[in-house]
């Protein structure tokens, strides 16, 4: 059986211009939702509060809780349905605020249980400090800076196997680091200030598949981040997880096509670039649709079937699986051809040195 | 004939293939004058063979290994005794951040030097007055007349080596002496002041009765404990979050209430309140008493702490048995204090202050009060375990109901059992048999998986479940690209042996460098995540392991039985 005819030939490279704008627009969108929304919206984890699940035994509804809960004075309460309609399973959030939260399941529990008549359940209760909010904001944004400069150095070595200049690209980025850290800024000026430096690194070093890589990934990371965004979904500690795994599964994809890319220039170093970087992609077409589709299938099965505790995350994975996809395909590749076409001559030049 | 044995050599280029195809080539081009040696075909085939049964017995060392660590989890008496854990989301149970306020331990050792100094001073008769603790951690005095320094010199070498002089000042005849406690020394107190907190929660969370409790330092102040299974979360919290500083103190009888009440409070004592609960009607009275800062006698003398039942009453009380040291001490404060009040003192609030009647010896008091059964035995529990050196904060609490955590389960298990039989159906469908053998090896990579997580002892969380499902999805994908790369070989004209050989050879360091990526991004995760997240990149490692494992050296064995064993001549694929 074969989705994908071998002989198959789309035109994925002429459609960049399209592609381009696609991502364009995407992106702008994200940024606009992210400035609208005042920034990414953390969840308990990264701000925190306290999150109490309950679930009732009949149909209820949110104002009706929220009027029972009046008296216990929670700061700022937020009541949402959790999951499927008919489990009756309801999400409070409050600020911490000046409220001792010693024992506050339990006055939760008793006021719901006063305002129904009937037996409630608190299932789930989470009360995080201001201060370990900020701990696991810090700690989440180091895993991300490192999971960037290991990546990147793994990848502007790994293309061309050049690992002299992955050395290279690794003590710029470390000494970037270090540089901007004397400033006391923020970790998200830090990974930003790694991104730019890493991005300047592969743009003089001509490290060309390390660039469109990175660029892949940075688009796939800003669109998943604004569709959340767009959504109103929570960052929370699972979400940046999925983030890496994104970040791990979109090189992943490009990493397969971008090799093909290689051994087909050495295969057919007459034709044109336009042309072998369109081949390869369709060569690899077949494979880059089972994958997608098979983890597709399954993080689908997770968002469906998982239950309201790792929806988000489910979704985060889809988006970003979808995304990741995409990107090798229109924004990785035709990346590497701009570049191709910017400079001919130097890439003449390195044919007959071949 | 000679076509067909060409053909069993990959035309690769470059890489690993290459390096095969050369020395493959050497083995034809041996030959070269006169005919092809008959053997050569069978010597490669043996070679081959030999490789496969080297290949066959690591496989089946790591099914082995993988099922030996599988069976306790199917049987807990079975050896090696490590069962996959479940994570609190998954079984219920609590998790706790606490902080250790370590600073407040060096307050609590400043105060008490204040006293031993007091004590000192007294006893060398040096005039001086207003010693006290100011400013948390420091120690202020004033020494009267111009001998007394010289003298307080003396005691504070010999008996206070280890404060250090901050200032002098002249005041009038007087010298005004300001000391505090080096940074080096404040810093041993702390860190002895967490080590002990630590303790302590193992203590109580031993006598609390918890079966595998976690209790570990996280960062320098820190303490993390997970409880599974935990139901009374909130009589759990209280027994964490005890101070249990039990003090024996005298009640300020000559000293005016009232006064101290608008603020004018005698020096050396402090206003401290009685609170009594009334079991029928449930509410609570607060009773002020003026009570003498000093401490007579604490909780660290005490030998048990027990629960007992007044006869008269039938009111739970906790009976004390002090140990040697400490009956000594309580027989010299009722001694001296016949018919004066002495408070006993938790944590700040009065449980009772009785007047002494006689000189009790042989050490043993009671804490009456009005508690319940269960608060009577939890004093019992926090009095033996002994008391925190500092007082502590929870900074962090999540607590998941039982039910919630099997529902969990059962949601993750559908979401894996869903995920899988379609990805499995669809292998098999379209790949045929070659999809029979990946579905083989994504079987056998959820069993290394799960080994895996016996065999480490890790974790395994709700999103550890999601990443076994990832796993699904990711692992038919070296499966699909060396099949891809099969599929584009044969369509070249080659024999099945030959595409199969160079679907592998190339496919391989693909597979090898795209799995690089998201290993990295799961180690990133294992090193910064916690709970449910660590959970997640280790099953996400296990996964990327486990799958490299079985679609590289396992589908490969079956492919090669087929092909050289069972000499298959059209390949399902």
């Amino acid at each position: 059986m074969e989705f994908i005819k071998p002989d198959i030939n789309v035109d994925f490279v002429g459609r960049r211009k399209t592609a381009y704008l696609l991502s364009a627009a995407l992106i702008a969108l994200s940024i606009v939702s992210l400035i609208a929304h005042g920034g990414p919206r953390y969840g308990i984890d990264f701000a925190g509060g306290i999150v109490i699940q309950i679930k009732f035994p009949e149909a209820t509804t949110a104002g009706a809780i929220k009027t029972a809960l009046s008296p216990v004075g929670l700061a700022s309460v937020m009541v949402q349905r959790f999951g499927e309609a008919e489990d009756n399973e309801y999400l409070l959030r409050a600020d911490i605020g000046g409220t001792p939260t010693e024992g506050i399941a339990q006055e939760v529990e008793a006021a719901l249980r006063g305002a129904t008549g009937k037996e409630v359940e608190v299932r789930r209760v989470e009360v995080v400090g201001p201060q370990v909010g900020k701990d696991l904001r810090a700690k989440a944004l180091f895993a991300m800076f490192f999971a960037l400069l290991f990546i990147n150095i793994y990848i502007s070595g790994r293309f061309e196997f050049k690992w002299t200049l992955s050395a290279l690209v690794a003590g710029a980025l470390i000494g970037a680091v270090l540089l901007a850290s004397r400033f006391q800024v923020s970790i998200p000026v830090l990974i930003a200030v790694a991104l730019m430096a890493s991005i300047a690194c592969f743009w003089f070093l001509r490290l060309k598949y390390a660039m469109g890589a990175i660029v892949a990934l940075i688009h796939d990371v800003m669109i998943t981040v604004g569709i959340f965004s767009i959504f109103g979904k929570e960052f929370t500690l699972p979400i940046i997880a999925a983030l890496l795994t994104v970040i791990g599964y979109s090189l992943n994809d490009t990493i397969i096509v971008f090799d093909r890319i290689r051994e087909n220039t050495r295969k057919y170093n007459r034709q044109a670039m336009e042309t072998i970087v369109n081949r390869s992609i369709n060569e690899t077409l077949s494979r880059t649709i089972l994958t997608s589709g098979t983890t597709l299938i399954v993080v689908l099965a997770l968002f469906i079937f998982g239950g309201g505790i790792i929806h988000d995350f489910a979704f985060a994975l889809l988006v970003g699986i979808a995304v990741g996809t995409y990107s090798s395909i229109y924004v990785a590749s035709p990346i590497l051809l701009a570049w191709h076409e910017e400079s001919p001559g130097k890439n003449r030049r390195k044919k007959k040195r071949s | 004939m000679r076509k067909s044995r060409k053909d069993l050599l990959p035309k690769g280029e470059g890489g690993a293939q290459g390096l095969r195809a050369s020395v493959a080539l050497r083995v034809v081009r041996l030959p070269a004058v006169g005919r092809p040696i008959p053997g050569s075909y069978t010597r490669e085939r043996n070679g081959k063979l030999k490789n496969l049964s080297w290949r066959l017995a690591l496989v089946g060392a790591v099914l082995a290994a993988a099922v030996v660590f599988l069976l306790p989890t199917i049987n807990p008496q079975w050896w090696p005794h490590r069962k996959i854990n479940l994570g609190l989301d998954l079984q219920g149970g609590m998790h706790l951040i606490l902080e250790v306020e370590a600073e407040k331990a060096v307050e609590s050792s400043v105060e008490r030097l204040s006293h031993e100094m007091q004590e000192e001073l007294r006893k060398s008769k040096i005039p001086y007055a207003d010693l006290e603790r100011v400013e948390g951690n420091k120690i202020k005095v004033r020494l009267l007349g111009d001998k007394a320094p010289k003298e307080f010199d003396a005691v504070l070498d010999k008996e206070f080596a280890n404060l250090r002089i901050l200032s002098r000042t002249a005041d009038g005849q007087d010298q005004i002496v300001v000391m505090d406690l080096p940074p080096k020394e404040r810093e041993h107190i702390e860190e002895l002041a967490v080590a002990q907190a630590l303790e302590t929660m193992r203590n109580r969370i031993d006598q609390f009765g918890v079966s595998e409790p976690d209790i570990r330092m996280q960062g320098e102040r820190r303490i993390l404990i997970q409880l599974p299974g935990v139901k009374d979360t909130q009589r759990a919290k209280a027994l964490m979050g005890k101070t249990a500083l039990l003090e024996f103190k005298l009640v300020d009888e000559t000293g005016d209430l009232d006064e101290a009440l608008k603020g004018k409070v005698p020096k050396g004592s402090e206003v401290l309140y009685e609170q009594k609960t009334d079991p029928s009607t449930g509410r609570v009275t607060r009773t002020p008493l003026l009570i003498r800062k000093r401490t007579l006698l604490t909780g660290e003398y005490l030998k048990d702490a027990r629960v007992e039942i007044d006869s008269s009453y039938r009111e739970p009380y906790v009976s004390l048995e002090f140990d040697k040291n400490g009956a000594r001490i309580f027989e010299k404060i009722t001694e001296e204090n016949v018919k004066k009040r002495l408070a006993i003192v938790l944590d700040g609030n009065v449980h009772s202050a009785p007047v002494i009647q006689e000189r009790i010896s042989g050490g043993s008091a009671r804490i009456t009060g009005s508690f319940t059964d269960a608060e009577a035995r939890d004093l019992a529990i926090v009095l033996r375990a002994g008391a925190l050196p500092a007082p502590v904060k929870i900074l962090e609490e999540r607590t998941v109901g039982p039910s919630l955590g099997r529902d969990s389960i059962r949601s993750g298990l559908m979401s894996v059992l869903v995920g899988g039989v379609i990805v499995v159906l669809f292998m098999a469908v379209y790949y045929k048999g070659a999809g029979l053998i990946a579905n083989l090896a994504l079987v056998l990579n959820i069993v290394l998986i799960a080994a895996g997580l016996a065999g480490f002892q890790a974790t395994l969380t709700l999103p550890g479940i999601a990443g076994i499902i990832l796993t699904i999805g990711m692992a038919v994908d070296a499966n699909v690209l060396i099949f891809e790369r099969t599929r584009e070989e044969s369509r070249l004209g080659k024999t099945p042996r030959a595409a199969v050989e160079a679907g592998y050879a190339k496919a391989t360091l693909t597979i090898l460098d795209a799995n690089v990526t998201t290993l990295i991004a799961a180690l990133v995760l294992f090193q910064f995540g916690t709970g449910p997240v660590k959970g997640f990149a280790v099953t996400l490692c296990l996964g990327i392991v486990a799958s490299l494992f079985t679609a590289i050296i396992v589908t490969r064995i079956v492919f090669d039985y087929m092909l050289f064993q069972r000499h298959i001549k059209k390949l399902s694929i």
